[in-house]
Formats: C-alpha cells, sequence, structure tokens
C-alpha cells in the first residue's frame, strides 16, 4: 500500500515526533514543527501520537492513494478537496488535492497505521541537512512513492467502522487545531536568554516593543526575524554554549533568530531570549512575512502555558477516543 | 585545578538548563565538563532527554512534565548534577578514547595547505607533519552532526580562518584555523584551510555509533596516499 506523488507542494516531508538522546554528538531531536498538530492528526485516525506523517509546508501537494486509505490532514487552513481537522476515508485510486494554506503555515497529513519509512536512530522524521530519515533523507519530490503500513486498508476500514457519527466518508465534527493563529501579530512568551542583559535597557525595550516579521530565508532550521537591528552593547566574544528549541540568537548583523525544529545544538552568538516550549508550535505555525512579538514571562508563566496546552490537548484527544468508541 | 564548581544555572527554556562553569575556555574545565557529563548521562535518569557539553558548560535538556520528576525538573537537574560532583569526576582514563583518522594531504584534498605553510614559514611537508604529530583533543560537538572541535594544534600552525568562506566544503575535509583543527562531516560551507581529507565517515545515521567524535576524544591524523585514500572511500 502507498501513496504516490503526483505534485509535492512547496516543502512535504516525512515527519514524526524526533530523535532524542543524540544532541551530545549535534544532532538536534527534529521531527514535526508543530508536533501538537501532529500528535491530533495521528488520533484522528487512531494512531499513536509518534507515528510518522506528511508535513506539508505553505502550498500542499497533489497526492494518489492506492487503497481505502484512512486519513486525517491537521494544522494550517489549507485549500483542498478534502475537509481539514477530521478523519476522512478516501478510496482506493482516488486523488487528494490539497493547495494554499489562508490561514498557518504546516498541515500534518496521518495516515492510519503511519508512514512506514524505516527508522534511522529510532525515529522516522527526515532530517535534510544530513540527509537521512524520511524518504531517502530529502523532500519528497513528484513521482515519490510513499510506503504505508501492510495492513494499513484494513486497518482504515475497521477504525472508520468503529466511528459513531459518520457520512459517507467523513464525520460532521472537527478538531480545533489550536496552534493555528486567528489573527496576527501572535504573542510569544519568552524568558531572558542568558545574555539578555548584554544589550542595553533601550534595546531590550526595543526586543519587546517591535512586532518582527519572519523573513522568507526561514526553515526547519531556524526563523529569522525581520525589524530593526539589536545591537549588542557588550562586544566581547561568547564561548560557544548549548542552545535549545526556541532560543533566540542574535548575530553580527543584529537580526534575530529563534532556534527551530533542525537547530544547530551549540552555538556562540548571544542569546537574547528563550521562547516558552508551548509557544514554540505556534510560531511553527507562521508563514514568511507573518508577524509576532515577545511577551517577557518567567519559568511559572511558562510551565502554566504549557499546563493549559497540554490540558486542551488531552481534552480534544479524549473527545476523539469517545467518537471511536473507546 | 580547583575544585569543579557551577558559577551559574542559566534556564534555555523551560526544557532545558544551561550549567556554566566558565565563560572563557578553559582546558582543565573543559575536560572536567566532559567527565561530568558523561557522569550525568549515565545516571541514565528517565526525564532527561539529552546532556550536551560545550566548552564551558553542560546543557540538561529534559521533559518538566514527566512523571519521574518531582517538584520542578530544573532543581532536579542541578541536583543530579551536584550529587555527580560530590561523588567524584571519573579518572580521564577511563571515559578518554584515542581515535585515529587516516587523512591523504596530498594537493587534490589540500587546496589551503600551501598557504597555510607560507603563512606559518615551513615546508607543505613540515605543516603536515607538525598537524600530523600533534594529538588533539575533542573540546566540543556542535555546528553539525558529529563537527568536533579539536584543540591541541601546534602554535606554529595557527593562520587565522580565511577572509571568505568557501560556499562549500567537501565532506571529510580536514581544516585548521587558529588553535584548532575540524573535520566536515558533509558538505557544507566554511571558512576555515582545508589542509587533507579523510576517506571516513564522521557521521553515518546508519551505523551504530553515528558519530566517529565524542567530545573528551583523543584524536591522532595519520597521512596516508592518494591510492589509500581512494581504496578506503570504497
Amino acid at each position: 500500500m502507498t501513496i504516490r506523488v503526483l505534485r509535492p507542494g512547496l516543502l512535504m516531508t516525512v515527519q514524526d515526533l524526533g530523535r532524542h538522546g543524540h544532541q551530545h554528538v549535534g544532532l538536534c531531536p527534529g521531527g514535526a514543527m508543530d508536533p501538537i498538530s501532529l500528535t491530533l492528526a495521528n488520533a484522528l485516525v487512531g494512531n499513536e501520537p509518534g507515528a510518522a506523517a506528511l508535513e506539508i509546508t505553505v502550498l500542499g501537494p497533489d497526492l494518489e492513494f492506492t487503497r481505502d486509505t484512512l486519513i486525517a490532514l491537521v494544522g494550517a487552513e489549507f485549500e483542498s478537496d478534502i475537509p481539514l481537522n477530521r478523519p476522512v476515508l478516501v478510496a482506493a485510486g482516488s486523488h487528494v488535492s490539497i493547495s494554499r494554506a489562508a490561514r498557518g503555515a504546516r498541515g500534518y497529513l496521518a495516515c492510519a497505521g503511519g508512514i512506514a519509512v524505516p527508522e534511522v536512530l529510532g525515529s522516522r522524521s527526515t532530517y535534510i541537512p544530513g540527509a537521512f530519515g524520511g524518504l531517502e533523507g530529502r523532500v519528497l519530490k513528484r513521482a515519490d512513492v510513499l510506503p504505508l503500513a501492510e495492513n494499513a486498508e484494513q486497518l482504515s476500514r475497521e477504525r472508520y467502522e468503529q466511528l459513531k457519527n459518520k457520512r459517507a466518508t467523513s464525520v460532521r465534527w472537527s478538531v480545533p487545531p489550536f496552534t493555528v493563529p486567528d489573527r496576527e501579530p501572535i504573542v510569544l512568551h519568552a524568558i531572558d536568554g542568558e545574555h539578555f542583559a548584554d544589550f542595553d535597557a533601550n534595546m531590550q525595550r526595543v526586543f519587546y516593543d517591535t512586532v518582527w516579521r519572519v523573513t522568507p530565508d526561514s526553515n526547519r532550521m531556524g526563523y529569522r526575524l525581520g525589524g530593526p537591528a539589536l545591537a549588542r552593547a557588550k562586544t566581547d566574544e561568547i564561548l560557544s554554549g548549548p542552545t535549545a528549541l526556541g532560543s533566540v540568537q542574535v548575530p553580527a548583523n543584529g537580526v534575530p533568530i529563534a532556534l527551530m525544529a533542525d537547530h544547530q545544538t551549540t552555538g556562540g552568538y548571544p542569546r537574547i531570549a528563550e521562547i516558552a516550549s508551548a509557544d514554540v508550535p505556534r510560531l511553527a505555525q507562521i508563514a514568511p512575512g507573518g508577524t509576532v512579538h515577545f511577551a517577557r514571562c518567567g519559568l511559572d508563566m511558562a510551565a502554566e502555558l504549557r499546563n493549559d496546552m497540554r490540558n486542551r490537548l488531552q481534552t480534544v484527544l479524549r473527545g476523539i477516543a469517545w467518537e471511536y468508541g473507546k | 585545578m580547583a575544585k569543579l564548581a557551577p558559577h551559574g544555572a542559566v534556564p534555555l527554556g523551560d526544557c532545558a538548563v544551561n550549567v556554566e562553569f566558565s565563560k572563557t575556555l578553559d582546558l582543565e574545565v573543559n575536560y572536567a565538563v566532559q567527565r561530568l557529563a558523561a557522569m550525568v548521562h549515565g545516571r541514565a535518569l528517565p526525564w532527561v532527554r539529552d546532556v550536551v557539553p560545550a566548552l564551558g558548560g553542560l546543557a540538561i535538556h529534559f521533559d518538566p512534565d514527566h512523571a519521574d520528576v518531582h517538584g520542578d525538573a530544573m532543581s532536579a537537574a542541578l541536583n543530579a548534577v551536584s550529587e555527580c560532583l560530590k561523588q567524584g569526576l571519573p579518572k580521564i582514563d577511563q571515559v578518554a578514547r584515542t581515535v585515529e583518522v587516516p587523512v591523504c594531504y596530498e594537493a587534490e584534498f589540500a587546496p589551503d595547505l600551501t598557504e597555510v605553510a607560507a603563512t606559518a614559514k615551513v615546508t607543505p611537508d613540515e605543516a603536515v607533519a607538525l598537524h600530523a604529530g600533534s594529538e588533539f583533543r575533542v573540546l566540543m560537538i556542535g555546528f553539525a552532526p558529529g563537527h568536533a572541535y579539536m584543540g591541541g594544534l601546534s602554535p606554529k600552525l595557527a593562520v587565522p580562518r580565511r577572509a571568505a568562506p568557501r560556499p562549500i566544503v567537501p565532506a571529510g575535509s580536514v581544516a585548521i584555523a587558529n588553535d584548532q583543527t575540524v573535520v566536515y562531516p558533509y558538505a557544507i560551507s566554511g571558512g576555515w584551510n582545508i589542509i587533507g581529507r579523510t576517506p571516513l565517515a564522521v557521521f553515518d545515521a546508519e551505523r551504530e555509533e553515528p558519530s566517529l567524535f565524542a567530545a573528551g576524544d583523543r584524536v591522532r591524523f595519520k597521512p596516508i596516499s592518494r591510492a589509500e585514500f581512494l581504496k578506503q572511500s570504497k
């Protein structure tokens, strides 16, 4: 059983929840830029949260499904001929066309049983810089054939059968894609970075007052933020130190970079801020040209945001389980 | 060395903490940090995702909401560090490996060797002998998977980085700048002076140990001929 890529869209890769435990040899965890949407997409087709799915960016693909397949597309509001944010049973031989994202930047297309590419270092995620994981370690292109689980057709039918409130090929309900912005700029909560005090009071104010624009050269490694150049008061060299998902670095040119899923594990640029982990998937839903601003917060607030996100996710996951009669 | 004591613990967001021991490169501190990282890693705490030694400190990445974390994860991470320090770090020889890296220093693979030799006022052969005759130590892995920053370069070969970085440096290129040497794991852009190339894969995700180097490793470079290089590149 397979999915055939008829048109690849802008940037489509296979992603799961990433590979932890290798940062000491310079390999970041990677995985879905928006793991919340991936988790929802997987739940909608009855998968575990970490099953591999297609990460679709800004402009979606045309896909052909060789057999009956239960799928769900969650995340950005793509124009598509399938309904979003719900389980959909696509018939053997049918084509699914996903075009522009009207809102948000990334969608996750999950299939019952997951995308069956081999695991590399414990994950099926595509790591583009290292050319491994996913399908041949690369961005998907036209005529690619993605393997699905051997029993995917059976799983698809069985699971669709279990759903309570359904119509011919889908259901009447949908899940809220709560990482996708209603309006911009979005607020990103940020903790002071290690080098925050190296910036003078005026620069600190500029950082928190500016509406930053995500530049076109942003990618899975980092989001560059266009706005006023940030100058650090101190000029001494910084010893290369560890970085994390959501670290905001300021290189010499003054253009801040927010580190995303495929980030470097260490870096020698000053870190002005660290984005609260609950807000990173929301940043991943901002397309180039989109806007963000920062709100200063502490660790307590970051924990509260995390708990809030987790509670909302659990509530939705319980709702999905109920629809499956569990 | 005076007793190793952290002078700061800085949150790296809400899922990691950076425990700092020195803000400047101190080789003794660096080595201690690597042994400490190995020790913290060895505790295999279920809520710890990664322990990353850097030049002057180490990061502990964790799942703050893991069921096994009692109280707050950042304090728990710092406790783990102080417990390891109290217990005492392992001896250097118990953790350090020696990695031998075959390198072909012939002109085809060493576009900057002549210039480096001229700057250092030695012959290219002498430059090779200086590089291959030194023992290096991996100070940190970063920038890309398996990309090791190694200290121990002869001061005679201390040349600055190139003014204009090359857009693509071939994978396996062995390069020097200032007091360090690196081996490029992938074909990526880089500004270091290329003096040779190894046929070994620096990072291979399919290998049992994907990274050729780990922080703290001792490294020696062994000159090989072009023929040997081609044979080993398979």
